[in-house]
């Protein structure tokens, strides 16, 4: 079943047109990455699905509700992980679970949440005081506090140490284990092939390809006398030449 | 409980946790009333230089006001600049409670800080020098509450144009001592030069702080004075909930 379906997206910022007719489903309990170059339009796909900017053309449809005209109800059914979103400097770790968990009519138990995104002793802690890594860890989890039945994840893991990442990877998958669709932002080349089942590759605000991250690799051949990876099969799909 | 009374409660120990602000908010009013009242020699007698009036009966409106202007252009226009520019507000448009719930947070701790700050000062006033209080309550209720509405709105509006938060403190600087100027912290009552005064009638904290004066001294403000606050009012909320950016 789509939990997600785009068909058409296209949006400008005045002149210029940073997502252009892009199309895809997500399926129910899949972790769908989108990759792309700066610029590519990545962001702003994802916020139009998240219901925050309105579409120029296209529709989509999230869990059979229009994401625009129905992101009233969506709000509580899909966890959102915004790029660049800070909390109050003086806000606690746990006083930010505890309110956020207060906006939903059903949230997660967020002590559980806490232990689950390594951040337990840091409970008292003032955002200010947080690494960059514990921030980002601390938006995602708010981000799954409600419970949500779809969770948009920009950047996942950038900031991260690579212990710390692993850490997150594990926790998208238990997620997903529950049921819950994933889709991510990221601009890893391993995270994106370790973690997403499938891929939509984003050039120039297009679709240049949407695959599994193995179809992707499969689609480049040998380069320079090794086996391509997923970086390879990325490099060779946004690649200037491209474009003709 | 519920998303808005914990909203609201967060908000509260947020702006507690700020110890600078808090204290503008909260306990300067009255810190400055027994500064004055210490500094002026007689400060409860009529005095000849104030037209025989009272100093504190000029001088309590006028705190008043600067309560009002320190509230507003400093403590809710920072805050609300800054959670637009830190994506505060945006991160809550993803959730089920409205960005505009935290603006209504921010409202409402704002103030009950105005409230509690104006209360212990006319609490010093009266502890320390014997002011009666204004002669007529309900004209200075009238009075402070369209003022206080009136820069409340100026604040959303400078918090809704300015481009970011560092420009949303220099625009309420500009605003901030001007706006003191006039409501006569520096010249009190019948102190401010003629011309100056008719300016001050039609500033938001200049009409608030007459119509205060006249409160206190058991007249009904001017209408002038009341009509221009709240046109500021209306005005201002209506142009900052129009232009109001959320990111």
């Amino acid at each position: 079943m789509a939990v997600i379906e785009v068909s058409g997206l296209t949006k400008r910022y005045g002149d210029r047109t940073v997502v252009n007719g892009v199309s895809f489903t997500v399926a129910e309990g899949e972790i769908f990455g989108i990759l792309g170059e700066n610029g590519a339009g990545k962001t702003t796909t994802v916020e139009c699905i998240a219901g925050l900017r309105s579409p120029d053309g296209g529709a989509i449809s999230v869990l059979g509700l229009d994401a625009r005209r129905d992101h009233e109800r969506l709000r509580g059914l899909v966890g959102v992980q915004l790029q660049e979103s800070q909390l109050q400097d003086r806000l606690r770790v746990g006083e930010a679970l505890q309110l956020y968990a207060s906006f939903y009519p059903d949230p997660a138990d967020w002590r559980e949440l806490l232990a689950s995104v390594g951040l337990t002793e840091q409970v008292n802690t003032p955002y200010a005081k947080l690494s960059g890594g514990q921030k980002q860890r601390l938006s995602i989890a708010l981000a799954l506090i409600g419970n949500p039945r779809v969770a948009i994840l920009d950047e996942l893991t950038t900031g991260l140490d690579p212990r710390a990442r692993r850490e997150i990877w594990k926790l998208i998958r238990a997620i997903r284990d529950r049921g819950v669709t994933v889709l991510l932002v990221t601009h890893f080349m391993d995270e994106a092939e370790r973690l997403c089942d499938r891929l939509a590759v984003l050039v120039d605000g297009g679709l240049a390809a949407l695959d599994t991250p193995a179809g992707l690799i499969a689609g480049v051949g040998d380069v320079d006398g090794y086996r391509a990876n997923l970086e390879d099969a990325f490099l060779a799909l946004t690649a200037p030449s491209h474009d003709s | 409980m519920s998303a808005l009374s914990r909203l609201t409660g967060t908000e509260a120990r947020l702006f507690l946790r700020e110890p600078v602000g808090a204290f503008f908010a909260l306990a300067f009013p009255a810190v400055l009333v027994v500064v004055l009242g210490n500094a002026i020699p007689a400060f409860s007698e009529p005095s000849a230089d104030f037209d025989g009036e009272r100093p504190i009966n000029l001088y309590l409106p006028v705190v008043l006001a600067l309560a009002i202007g320190t509230v507003t252009m400093t403590s809710l226009l920072g805050v609300l600049a800054q959670y637009r520019e830190r994506g505060v507000l945006r991160r809550l448009a993803t959730t089920p409670v409205k960005p505009s719930a935290l603006i209504g947070a921010q409202l409402g701790v704002n103030v009950a800080a105005l409230l509690v700050g104006s209360a212990l000062m006319m609490i010093a006033a009266a502890v320390a020098f014997g002011s009666r209080g204004p002669e007529s309550w309900p004209a200075l209720l009238v009075a402070f509450v369209l003022g206080a509405a009136a820069m409340t709105g100026v604040a959303l509006l400078i918090a809704a144009v300015a481009p970011n938060a560092r420009a949303s403190a220099g625009i309420g600087t500009l605003v901030y001592f001007p706006m003191l100027f006039f409501a006569g912290v520096w010249t009190p009552g019948p102190m401010m030069p003629d011309a100056a005064q008719r300016i001050a009638d039609f500033t938001p904290l200049g009409a608030a702080s007459q119509a205060m004066q006249a409160a206190w001294s058991g007249d009904w403000p001017q209408p002038l004075h009341l009509a221009v606050t709240a046109g500021y009012a209306l005005v201002t909320c209506a142009l900052a909930s129009r232009l109001f950016r959320w990111q």
